[in-house]
């Protein structure tokens, strides 16, 4: 089978132009003229390629225009693909009717870089909100970063169903339960849901501009609050970013130590989610059992790292902390009983008729909805679709320490809790193997900001799926721009159509199932 | 059926006191605090969580504070679904502009008396976030705040003592 990068040789030969300065080099970048954007999209997708994301970035600081850029993937290449499009004429071919997750990306971009998506069908904006002045594009250069808006009158339009017997529910920002803020609107008849419209955006901070106005070594700790719950993912995929294109290479223990705190960090989060999954179906007592587990876990990082959830020990050029004999055999003796204790709660889990009943066949994704929408992670592995960065684009120590992918193709509730319990006992033993063979020496090496006009990409599979991250340096040794893609962009697009058909008391559930970050897609 | 019980026996109780550094504080105000609650609330506290922006670390350790090890329903306090019902408001993050209508009227939902707690670094100084086109800051920017509780976030016991203190009075 043809290489995506032979491919677009093929198909494009000379007008597509290698793209310089981009690290790792093994991801190449084409620069293509804008007419041909749409055309290696359709050739992408034909390939049976996945579209891993789209961004823009205002590169007038560097002498240039806009630029526009989509990143692909099949199998274990990954390729981008960038088109220039000049500051007064900011307009470029939608890709959005061969990729579905490019509709909201595109909406983003529109509403936050002011560039403009010829023929995308949808021009409501997303993350900017009605009352928005609608000139106002804060990831443009000249826009400031402190500036106070004005808000103005607008509205939104929403999807509506009309018919006999349909009504609507309209749900949060502020929702019922401890989580994050969002908006749902149902529309039900009777207990059904016919349809589920999502309204995100509440949390937005203005994460991306704030990173041009910080130092490098900063940006890692806002990296670290793209979404708490995965401070470890995002440190490493920013300063994986970073450390690429300024030739810093941790070193080894530094890169098996990120992976440790990986991996626990994923074994936190599952157990958290299984027993909450439990809880929304009533089944209170592993919720209780679930979350003794992860306390008592989450205790361990504050013992050994000084944080319960290791928030700002990855930093450009290694990590913070180190491990000494005496913490390595504490944490092997923690995962003995912890891997116990799991497998217990594991046989209750699948042992128990009416939880089975509950979680079956409820908020079900097909594999194909799933391939079609590009979604990643668990929700992926859930609906049939092998895909885990650690095992697509490895580094150290995920070379040696290769993961296996646990697949369902139900891809209803209870089999994205059992890609989750599946995914502990693989983490469990990649972390006795870390532990086990933890190369010695130092776990960080001094960090200096790369050049002027390179950019750095990285993925990393968070407990929630793939992280990736661009970064783009400007001159005067500033970051010029930095593109943060959660998991979360993708897969809340699956949310609404894995509940179709369920009943509205089940939403919970199935939401919680996807379990998406608001903090990590609002950025 | 058998598992269950077995595994709950087994289980046994692991709620802890709080730690013996803050043990003494909390007997010296724990006293207070019943007689406060009882007085106050009716014997119970509840209280509405709002993420006016936060990035989820600080609900992390909110869920916490209500697993078995802190279980905070020990000391009458409990999370409601509906500002409505609440005695006291928990606010979390900076106050993202797009929030801040929707914290507004969370707070004027609220029935007097009642107490707002600004939770974490953001809702207490704005954080790494600071204050941008996006970003309002602080919670006391844009509501009136009884009492803060800093930290990256607050430990669940962090979350405990500052509770307790603001209603001790």
């Amino acid at each position: 089978m043809n290489t995506l990068r032979e491919k677009m040789i093929a198909q494009f030969g000379t007008l597509a132009c290698s793209g310089a300065g981009l690290y790792p080099t093994a991801i190449p970048m084409y620069c293509l003229p804008r007419e041909e954007f749409n055309e290696a999209a359709r050739s992408m997708k034909y390939s049976n390629a996945r579209l891993v994301a789209e961004w823009a970035a205002d590169e007038t600081p560097l002498g240039r225009g806009f630029g526009i850029y989509a990143c692909y993937n099949l199998g274990t290449e990954f390729l981008i693909v960038k088109c220039e499009v000049p500051a007064d004429d900011p307009t470029f071919p939608t890709i959005k009717r061969k990729f579905v997750a490019a509709w909201r990306f595109e909406r983003q971009m529109q509403s936050l870089m002011g560039v403009i998506p010829v023929g995308h069908p949808d021009p409501r904006p997303w993350i900017k909100f009605e009352d928005w002045p609608e000139d106002a594009w804060p990831l443009q250069k000249n826009f400031s970063a402190s500036a106070r808006m004005p808000r103005v009158e607008g509205s939104y339009r929403w999807i509506r169903a009309e018919g006999e017997g349909v009504y609507e529910i309209p749900v949060g920002p502020v929702h019922a339960g401890i989580i994050e803020p969002g908006h749902f609107r149902f529309q039900a008849v009777g207990e059904e849901i016919i349809n589920l419209e999502e309204r995100l955006g509440y949390v937005h901070k203005g994460i991306e501009k704030r990173f041009e106005s910080l130092s490098w070594t900063d940006g890692a700790r806002l990296a670290g609050r793209v979404s708490g719950d995965s401070t470890v993912a995002h440190a490493i995929g920013y300063c994986r970013a970073i450390e690429a294109p300024a030739g810093c290479a941790p070193p080894e223990r530094g890169m098996w130590l990120r992976a440790l705190m990986l991996e626990r960090e994923r074994i936190a989060n599952h157990l958290g989610d299984i027993g909450a999954i439990c809880n929304d179906v009533a089944f209170t007592f592993l919720l209780f059992q679930f979350h003794t587990l992860k306390e008592y876990f989450v205790r361990t990082n504050h013992r050994l790292f000084g944080h319960r959830f290791m928030m700002d020990r990855v930093v450009p050029g290694g990590v913070t902390v180190d491990l000494d004999d005496a913490g390595i055999s504490e944490m092997l003796r923690e995962l003995a009983t912890l891997s116990g204790e799991f497998e217990r709660l594991v046989t209750i889990y699948d042992e128990n008729p009416s939880l089975e009943d509950r979680v079956k066949d409820t908020g079900r994704l097909s594999p194909e909805q799933a391939r079609d929408l590009g979604v990643v992670g668990i929700v992926a592995r859930a609906s049939g679709l092998a895909i885990d960065s650690r095992v697509q684009s490895p580094y150290p120590p995920y070379d040696r320490f290769i993961p296996r992918v646990p697949v369902y193709e139900a891809g209803d509730v209870n089999a994205r809790v059992w890609v989750r319990i599946d995914e502990i006992r693989e983490s469990l033993l990649i972390l006795r193997q870390i532990l086990e063979e933890l190369p010695s020496g130092e776990v960080r090496v001094p960090y200096s900001p790369p050049p002027p006009d390179r950019c750095g990409f990285s993925l990393v599979e968070g407990w929630r799926g793939e992280i990736a991250w661009w970064v783009q340096s400007g001159p005067a040794g500033i970051i010029n721009r930095c593109m943060v893609r959660d998991p979360s962009s993708v897969n809340w697009l699956a949310l609404e159509q894995a509940i179709h058909g369920n009943i509205v008391p089940d939403f919970p559930v199935c939401n919680k199932s996807f379990n998406q970050s608001y903090s990590g897609h609002d950025l | 059926m058998i598992r269950i019980l077995h595994q709950i026996f087994r289980t046994g109780v692991v709620t802890e006191p709080l730690p013996a550094g803050v043990e003494a504080e909390i007997t010296v105000i724990g006293a207070r605090i019943e007689e406060q609650i009882r007085k106050t609330f009716h014997r119970s506290l509840t209280i509405r969580q709002v993420d006016a922006g936060s990035c989820n670390g600080c609900e992390l350790e909110i869920h916490a504070m209500n697993n078995a090890v802190y279980n905070c329903e020990r000391f009458g306090i409990h999370f409601t679904a509906s500002p409505r019902f609440a005695d006291m408001l928990l606010v979390t993050g900076p106050v993202s502009v797009n929030m801040e209508i929707a914290l507004k009227r969370t707070y004027l939902a609220t029935p007097n008396p009642k107490l707002v707690l600004a939770v974490g670094e953001c809702a207490c100084n704005g954080g790494i976030f600071g204050e941008s086109y996006a970003s309002l800051g602080r919670i006391s920017n844009v509501i009136p705040v009884d009492a803060h509780i800093p930290g990256c976030p607050p430990s669940p016991i962090d979350l405990l003592l500052g509770i307790l203190k603001v209603i001790g009075g």
